[in-house]
């Protein structure tokens, strides 16, 4: 039987297991919300389309499952850009779908028309300009396996009114075979057998975690290697959850705001394990410093990760989680690390983390008690700034999937959105967005779509008056010059009042406690403001471009 | 330095402007591109010349073509046998009295007149770079008025 190409993409929705759609209506989309209007696939009506991106990524960081987004043709689909950079960059499955103008008129300056897939070609993995019918759904099959095999990553279709109009028979390709894009899933048997050697013969050896453990999903492998080798595990901001944080072998992350101790111990290592993590500028500090005396084992999917910005000696390209369990087999002899473990502690020790209480409101304290009420078991989205630093060091996470934060790009405006997304994917989770009163302006206009849809999210804005991370490099590296970061937000009780969500304010450090347990118990979307210290600063801090063990200010 | 690499790729719309988009976003200049449909006419083969600074930068760019979805092999030509060429079309200061001389240079090259008329003759050469090189300043003799190259073609053996 012939279908509309509407119905043929929502039939391959379904057949790829899709059960919600995040998105925008507009002209060149009107047949998938014709076709929508009959279906079960719940659609939700976000109030702009970078927020309907950043909830189809946080819905698949929650979930693992590959979030789908949906825009109309130029301001809807460039609108998506931002959530496709983001997804891109922290390797997030997503698929995104842009309505086109009709094919006719492409390339005609017709009425809302953009070459969205040039915008978009690099920031997605993969995408799409459907030019015929009868190869929409082989597009859809093959848009969800490219972002969700090797390395993931955003895949876009665009596809033109008239074809979602035309008719075709819909035929299913279970399989799919692709050429040119085969992801190595198996490590390199000599390899692994050459990095169980370099761990066997180690006296100070580390395990560097980033992302790519959340992604293939090797948490207990992890486990199961740094328990083996006895090693300590640092890991970076998009490692977070890969690890327990409580456990006696974590670090807590490394890098520029990462704890000293780990920093210490990544310089001082002569064995670096680093899995499903790519050396970032924001991790390594300055380069030709980092690490001096270690040799790399380098465990990724992605080969250009590899010695891309560090020399490595043991390169394995493939999955964490087989590529760790081959290795914790393959390890005939653990390395002693008793010496080394001492030296650890004593860092641990002598570099504790900690922030000052001095009876003004710290936002720390607050994030710390968002992590006692809800015992570490709470997902948590976070905006970008300082708020996002002390959201990673001062929760206690451990479980993967309960961290969710961009990264790569640094969006501003991501982490509501995103719990959103969060939420709908893991309805039974208390989801938390950490918040900046900055960060949460770039995408407030989605406490409509929290509270039309009954999404339950929780926000906790650490209210300090300005754009604190900048005004932080400004006191530290500007002379105290505070250009243009003191910000002035709305009342955000009145504001979230408005919305029909509910709002609370709090100043004084008694009021945390109870505000956190009420939002906990309400039914709604709760904003609570926390005015926290104007200038409290993320410590410990390594500035750019430093080696990381030169850490400066605060306590640590 | 500069690097021949030639690619396979899918002979899709877009692919061509992945590729250059790769080098573009890392601000490493294309020296010279030839594309053509091979003899299976759903693939097409890319000859690249690129100029990187080292060779880290050169591993770098050949893992992230291989990375494209619409590659299918990426050959580094500096590590094997191959033969590369490059054909130019020459227009030149001319007059009939050179002809004799012109030929007889373009006898040592595979080149010939294939055009003349009044003051300027348009020659056709084919060669490698060290040829053409040397073709182009046995030419500048008579005075080369324009030059089009078709970029490097090269094949493994």
């Amino acid at each position: 039987m012939k279908l509309k190409g509407a119905n043929i993409l929502l039939e391959a929705l379904k057949k790829e297991g899709v059960d919600v759609i995040f998105g925008y209506p507009g002209g060149q989309v009107l047949p998938i919300l014709d076709a929508l209007y009959d279906e079960k696939i719940n659609f939700i009506l976000t109030r702009h389309e970078q927020a309907a991106a950043h909830a189809a990524d946080g819905y698949a960081r929650a979930t693992g499952k590959v979030g789908v987004c949906l825009a109309t043709s130029g301001p809807g689909a460039t609108n998506l850009t931002t959530g496709l950079a983001t997804a891109y960059m922290d390797s997030i499955p997503m698929v995104a779908i842009t309505g086109q103008v009709k094919t006719h008129l492409i390339g005609n300056d017709a009425f809302q028309e953009a070459d969205v897939t040039g915008i978009t070609r690099p920031i997605t993995k993969y995408n799409y300009l459907v030019k015929d019918i009868k190869d929409l759904a082989r597009i859809v099959r093959e848009a969800f396996y490219v972002a969700s095999t090797g390395r993931p990553g955003p895949v876009l279709i665009d596809i033109p009114s008239d074809v979602q109009m035309a008719e075709a028979e819909f035929i299913w390709h279970e399989k799919i075979t692709m050429r040119s894009y085969k992801p190595t899933y198996v490590g390199h048997p000599g390899q692994i057998k050459k990095a169980a050697k370099a761990i066997s013969l180690a006296k100070r050896p580390i395990i560097y975690a980033g992302g790519g453990i959340i992604i293939s999903g090797a948490h207990k492998e992890l486990r199961d290697l740094a328990e083996k080798i006895k090693t300590p595990v640092t890991w970076t901001l998009m490692g977070i959850g890969g690890f327990p944080s409580k456990h006696e072998l974590s670090l807590g992350m490394l890098g520029m705001h990462g704890t000293a101790y780990a920093n210490h111990a990544i310089m001082e290592s002569d064995l670096i394990i680093a899995v499903g993590a790519r050396f970032d500028d924001r991790v390594t500090g300055r380069l030709d410093a980092f690490a001096p005396h270690a040799k790399i084992v380098h465990i990724d999917i992605d080969p250009s990760s590899i010695s891309k910005n560090v020399s490595v000696e043991i390169p394995i390209v493939g999955d964490a989680k087989n590529i760790l369990s081959e290795l914790v087999g393959e390890i005939k002899k653990a390395p002693d690390t008793s010496e080394w473990l001492k030296t650890v502690d004593e860092w641990k020790k002598k570099f504790p983390m900690q922030y000052k209480e001095d009876g003004i409101l710290k936002p720390q304290y607050v994030v710390e008690q968002i992590y006692e009420a809800t015992k570490g078991d709470a997902i948590i989205a976070t905006e970008v700034g300082q708020n996002q630093m002390w959201a990673a060091q001062w929760y206690q996470y451990s479980h993967p999937r309960t961290f969710l934060s961009s990264g790569g790009l640094g969006t501003m405006g991501y982490g509501f959105p995103a719990a959103m997304g969060a939420k709908v994917g893991c309805p039974d989770k208390i989801v938390f967005d950490i918040a900046g009163d900055g960060s949460i302006q770039m995408n407030i206009q989605e406490l409509a779509t929290c509270v039309c849809n009954k999404i339950n999210v929780k926000v906790a804005i650490l209210n300090n008056g300005y754009l604190g991370m900048v005004r932080q490099w400004q006191e530290l590296f500007y002379k105290r010059r505070y250009s243009q970061v003191s910000i002035t937000g709305p009342d955000f009780v009145k504001l979230a009042e408005s919305y029909g969500a509910v709002g609370i304010s709090v100043s004084k450090k008694e009021d945390v406690r109870p505000a956190i347990e009420k939002a906990i118990k309400t039914d709604n979307t709760v904003f609570i403001d926390f005015r926290v210290e104007a200038e409290e600063n993320v410590y410990p801090m390594v500035p750019a471009g430093e080696a990381i063990n030169k850490i400066i200010g605060g306590l640590a | 330095m500069r690097r021949t690499i030639s690619l396979l790729v899918e002979n899709k719309f877009g692919v061509l402007a992945r590729i250059a988009g790769l080098f573009s976003a890392r601000g490493y200049n294309i020296a010279s591109l030839a594309v053509s449909e091979t003899l299976d006419p759903v693939v097409s083969y890319m000859t690249v010349v690129v100029e990187a600074e080292d060779e880290k930068i050169l591993e770098q760019i050949k893992k992230q073509l291989n990375k494209l979805i619409d590659v299918i092999t990426v050959t580094d030509f500096t590590k094997k046998e191959h033969i590369d060429r490059e054909m130019v079309l020459i227009k030149v200061d001319y007059s009939p009295k050179d002809k004799g001389k012109i030929e007889n240079l373009l006898n040592k090259y595979v080149g010939k007149i294939i055009y003349s008329k009044g003051d300027i003759a348009i020659i056709e050469a084919v060669g490698d770079q060290a040829q053409i090189k040397e073709l182009l300043e046995e030419l500048g003799k008579f005075g080369v008025k324009e030059l089009v190259r078709t970029g490097r073609v090269a094949v493994g053996y």
